[in-house]
């Protein structure tokens, strides 16, 4: 075993620097967001930016104290702390505090906790524990139940929360399972359900049909092979014109109206810019008159005078959108991208199974936080509010992906240990 | 196996790269090729707050106040912003009725949820106090200061006019107009509108998303002042103004006394009238309702847009143009017979045959359709049309006929008829001075106005010359008169030929058989002649033109009396009071003011 002093040598700096330069970048939107002459002080403890200045400082200590746990902790409490977090999710339901109609924090004092966001963390332990024990073999039926019944747990607790968003992220787990061994195409056919789905609700769905059953029977003609297998395609045909006819149904009786009509304004089908489609509408004037170069630091007219909604938190990306412009964007955007390579990266120097397979989480995870949030605030997804990591205000969040990412970067210092 | 699942590394990153590629595309395409978000987003904060500068104030001759502004109050609503409020008590305060409240704002809610809209206009200083007290119950309202025309005497409704909104047709005149502005709408008001305006300035502020203000754009850089409307001095002298609506109280008609001096309007009465302040703020919509159904038309200016035949006043310039075309002397004497006579009757008793003098005093009729027969059947012409020409350019030269285009909108020009008009009824040829000798008397197709009859006075009064009747002398300060109204305009009569006609008008009141001589003023010379205008609708018009003191004239004046019989009733000692209260600042003859003041002649139909 090598001592504690070793930690500092062999923990990868360079995500360690992405972390803590995205973070300082999330508290200067922050303080550039909620920024005005009265409260100047950056300690104003009324202010969200006070308040991230301590969730920062105590994120640092949490982070430092995951770095001196021995890394077997984590794989060896996997169960149990999944065990605990899911407790605590059954909890929040009997004992939360409802908050925008959320029902998903626990309320002390004047701060509140958000189990879901600890959530993430505890699924990605428990996932990679389960599927790196020596007798998993992934392409098993059984272990895929399991490894979907660990993810799809939490996330069904934390939608009866009514936390739509949280909830989805738990797709994003899907790329860790691809990664070990779940078949492409079901990422393929993933993305065929969701751009059918866009298709359907724009045009009509007999004509969506129509085309279908042509490309089937062009496939059919075209592909020797196939022609001996007709029933299957004949099954399949039916089985895509039952989930396009569905569409509907799902939209009208499953989703909530507001969820509806966020979908219809991104799709254009409505346009609501003083109701439903506000938000994006603002967001989106306020990213584009950022320019290439912004109006520079606390000159963003549309987020000092708070024409953005949730700026400091789902719409914070507003905030430099704005001030820093397209530059801004650019550096903000390959920041991130560079994060989540790296972590592939060190994810596949990994010599223990456990190790990958969680890296592959946080990155996962961190991955779909990202793409959602901004997707959402320059209108290419619909409003799904979820915090950007490690930007957007909010103190349940940044501990919840300080961890996420600390238990990780622990894991890889130690890898050359671990088996 | 695991080398193969390794590679799916590559992937995922290209998920990732993909994912970032198409972020940085969409932003590419927000921030630098579309640059409609720079415009909303500076729509959203920038608003530009209207200063609305102090319309010119309006003084009389001698310096009073006449018209001025008085702060008032729009109501302002920004539908989004309006939360559940109390009905009830926001209508009491407003003094509204429940629907008037929905159908506003409807109204609001329909020109736009998020820019302010006028709630409700021109709420005065005391209804606001009490609102103010109670405005931070409704959010989503707001005053803005405006100022109402206030004036201090309810007299020269017509003369001073009146302001509103701006209408469609405005706006697109003259790009300075916005909506809600407001703009002179008739008298002075409409014709100094330029002048009296003002100019009005911005101030660009920065708003945030609730439209609270957040300070100024750039320290003010884009801000300009706003210029307050010039002060306007009239040629009105507020008292015999209000002197003159006194004594036209019930009665139908108008009065027009002007100085001689200068041509500037002393006094420009049309009755019935009705008092200024009705057509401000609020009330004016209902107001001009209410008068503009009157069947007695108190919102027509009869002094200016009334036509009426001149009838006897007229003969003091047939004389003239008699005398000047030499077919008439002082001492030409015409018999006349009275009731008897052709081919026009005489409605006076006098000797006969008479002198030039007496027939004037007396207002002979046949001895003016002889002077008139002898102008137009002068040989000096080749055809009775050339000599009616000529005639018709000295009636013209006295401004009868045209408009005099100085400060006075909407006056009509009269008529006094072409040969060509002639020509068309009766043929070329074949007219003559019998054919139109209602004429020679002031009656038949001519047509003036009571502002040309009271011109003609003055024409008299300063023998032969006058300035274009105006109101306005100055604008900014009283000494910067307006010099395209002293602008010296000639009749076509020699001042000669005057003296002949002026002392047979001063014999209307001096002499034993003058027309008007119960109206006349101790110690001061009046000149005058009376009108009894024959009317199809109805009974005579009473008609007067004077002028006085004889020598050095300070006022001259016209006088019409709808309906109410002969000129020597009711116009000559209406203009005879007129000029003591102008002359002498008191009145002597209480009997004969009171009688005026006391005769209602209205018969409403």
């Amino acid at each position: 075993m090598r001592g504690q002093k070793h930690i500092l040598q062999n923990i990868d700096w360079i995500t360690v620097i992405l972390y803590l330069i995205i973070v300082l970048v999330g508290w200067v939107s922050i303080y550039a967001a909620v920024y005005n002459e009265e409260h100047s002080s950056i300690l104003d403890m009324t202010q969200n930016y006070g308040k991230q200045l301590m969730w920062i400082g105590t994120s640092i200590v949490l982070a430092l104290v995951i770095l001196m746990i021995d890394a077997k902790f984590f794989s060896t409490f996997s169960y149990l702390i999944y065990f605990l977090t899911i407790m605590l999710l059954i909890g929040v339901l009997l004992f939360g505090k409802e908050i925008a109609g959320s029902k998903s924090w626990f309320q002390v004092g004047s701060f509140s906790l958000q189990p879901a966001e600890l959530a993430k963390f505890a699924t990605a332990l428990a996932l990679a524990k389960y599927l790196s024990g020596i007798d998993k073999d992934f392409s098993r039926f059984k272990t895929k139940i399991v490894a979907a019944f660990i993810i799809v747990f939490p996330a069904l607790l934390i939608l009866l929360q009514h936390d739509t968003g949280s909830a989805l992220v738990y797709t994003s787990f899907i790329l860790v399972l691809y990664r070990e061994g779940l078949s492409g195409n079901l990422l393929v056919l993933g993305l065929i359900v969701a751009i059918l789905f866009v298709v359907t609700l724009l045009i009509n769905k007999f004509i969506v049909i129509g085309t279908i059953a042509a490309i089937f029977i062009l496939v059919y003609f075209l592909n020797k092979t196939i022609k001996k297998r007709v029933f299957l395609l004949i099954g399949a045909f039916i089985l895509t014109s039952m989930y396009v006819l569905s569409v509907d149904y799902v939209f009208e009786n499953v989703l909530e109206q507001h969820q509806k009509k966020r979908i219809n304004v991104l799709l254009g089908i409505e346009t609501d810019i003083r109701g439903a489609g506000y938000n994006v509408h603002q967001s989106k004037i306020a990213i584009g008159s950022g320019g290439f170069s912004g109006k520079g630091f606390l000159k963003g007219t549309q987020t000092k005078f708070d024409f953005v909604p949730e700026q400091s938190t789902d719409f914070i990306f507003c905030t430099i959108g704005e001030e820093w412009g397209f530059v801004g964007s650019f550096i903000l955007i390959v920041l991130f991208l560079a994060l989540l390579i790296r972590l592939i990266f060190l994810a596949e120097r990994q010599r223990s199974k456990f190790s990958r397979i969680y890296g592959y989480g946080v990155a996962s995870v961190l991955f779909f936080h990202f793409t959602i949030n901004l997707g959402m605030t320059i209108g290419l997804f619909p409003v799904i509010g979820i915090p950007l990591p490690y930007i957007s205000y909010g103190g349940s969040s940044l501990w919840g992906f300080t961890i996420l990412l600390f238990i990780f970067i622990k894991q890889d210092s130690e890898r050359l240990e671990l088996l | 196996m695991n080398r193969n699942l390794s590679e799916r590394k590559y992937v995922v990153i290209a998920i990732f790269v993909i994912v970032a590629v198409i972020f940085i595309v969409r932003l590419l395409i927000l921030q630098l090729f579309d640059d409609s978000y720079i415009l909303s987003a500076e729509n959203n904060v920038l608003r530009k707050v209207t200063i609305y500068p102090n319309r010119g104030r309006i003084y009389d001759r001698n310096g009073e106040l006449l018209v001025y502004d008085e702060a008032a109050y729009d109501l302002l609503v920004i539908p989004r912003q309006v939360k559940e409020l109390d009905t009830v008590e926001f209508c009491h305060i407003l003094n509204i009725p429940d629907s008037v409240f929905k159908m506003k704002m409807k109204k609001a809610k329909k020109y736009s949820r998020y820019k302010p809209s006028i709630f409700l206009e021109q709420i005065s200083k005391q209804e606001f106090g009490y609102l103010e007290e109670k405005l931070y119950k409704f959010p989503g309202f707001y005053v803005q200061t405006r100022s109402l025309r206030k004036y201090n005497r309810p007299i020269a409704a017509h003369t001073l006019g009146y302001i509103g909104e701006v209408n469609k047709k405005e706006m697109k005149a003259d790009s300075y107009y916005h909506q809600g502005d407001y703009i002179g709408k008739s008298g002075i008001e409409k014709f100094f509108e330029k002048e009296l305006r003002g100019k009005k300035g911005v101030r660009v502020v920065l708003v945030d998303v609730h439209n609270r203000q957040q300070g100024s754009y750039k320290n003010g850089k884009y801000d300009t002042l706003s210029v307050p409307g010039k002060d306007h001095y009239l040629s009105i002298d507020a008292d015999l103004q209000a002197y003159a609506e006194r004594l036209m109280q019930n009665k139908i008609g108008s009065i027009v006394a002007i100085d001689p001096e200068t041509g500037g309007i002393l006094a420009f009465v049309t009755s019935p009238t009705y008092d200024p302040n009705l057509l401000v703020g609020r009330i004016r919509g209902k107001n001009f309702g209410m008068l503009m159904h009157d069947s007695l038309k108190p919102l027509l200016n009869r002094a200016i847009m009334g036509t009426y035949s001149p009838g006897s006043t007229f003969k003091p310039v047939q004389a003239l143009i008699g005398l000047q075309e030499n077919v008439l002397k002082k001492s030409t004497s015409y018999v006349c017979y009275g009731p008897a006579t052709t081919p026009i009757r005489c409605t006076h008793n006098h000797e006969s045959p008479l002198q030039l003098q007496h027939a004037i005093e007396q207002s002979c009729n046949p001895y003016f359709w002889n002077v008139y027969k002898s102008i137009i059947n002068n040989p000096k012409y080749r055809s009775v049309e050339e000599a009616y020409i000529e005639w018709r350019s000295y009636v013209m030269s006295f401004g009868f006929g045209t408009k005099f285009k100085t400060d006075i909108p909407f006056e009509v020009s009269g008529n006094v008829p072409t040969a060509e008009y002639f020509n068309k009824i009766y043929g070329k040829g074949h007219w003559n001075a019998l054919t139109i000798r209602s004429l020679a008397i002031g009656q038949g197709e001519i047509l003036v106005t009571p502002l040309q009859l009271a011109n003609e006075s003055v024409i008299i009064a300063n023998k032969g010359y006058y300035y274009p009747p105006h109101i306005v002398e100055a604008i900014g300060s009283p000494d910067n008169i307006i010099k395209e109204f002293r602008v010296k305009k000639e009749t076509k009569v020699k001042p000669d030929k005057f003296d002949v006609v002026r002392e047979a008008m001063l014999e209307v009141f001096e002499g034993e058989h003058g027309t008007a001589r119960w109206a006349k003023l101790e110690g001061v010379k009046i000149c005058g002649k009376t009108g009894t205008v024959q009317n199809p609708h109805g009974k005579d018009h009473s008609i007067f033109v004077a002028f006085a003191p004889m020598e050095n004239p300070k006022i001259a004046m016209s006088v019409i009396v709808e309906n109410s019989g002969y000129g020597s009733t009711w116009a000559a000692p209406i203009a005879s009071l007129m000029i003591e209260q102008y002359l002498n600042d008191t009145i002597t003859r209480n009997r004969l003011e009171k009688r005026i003041l006391d005769g209602n002649l209205i018969s409403r139909h």
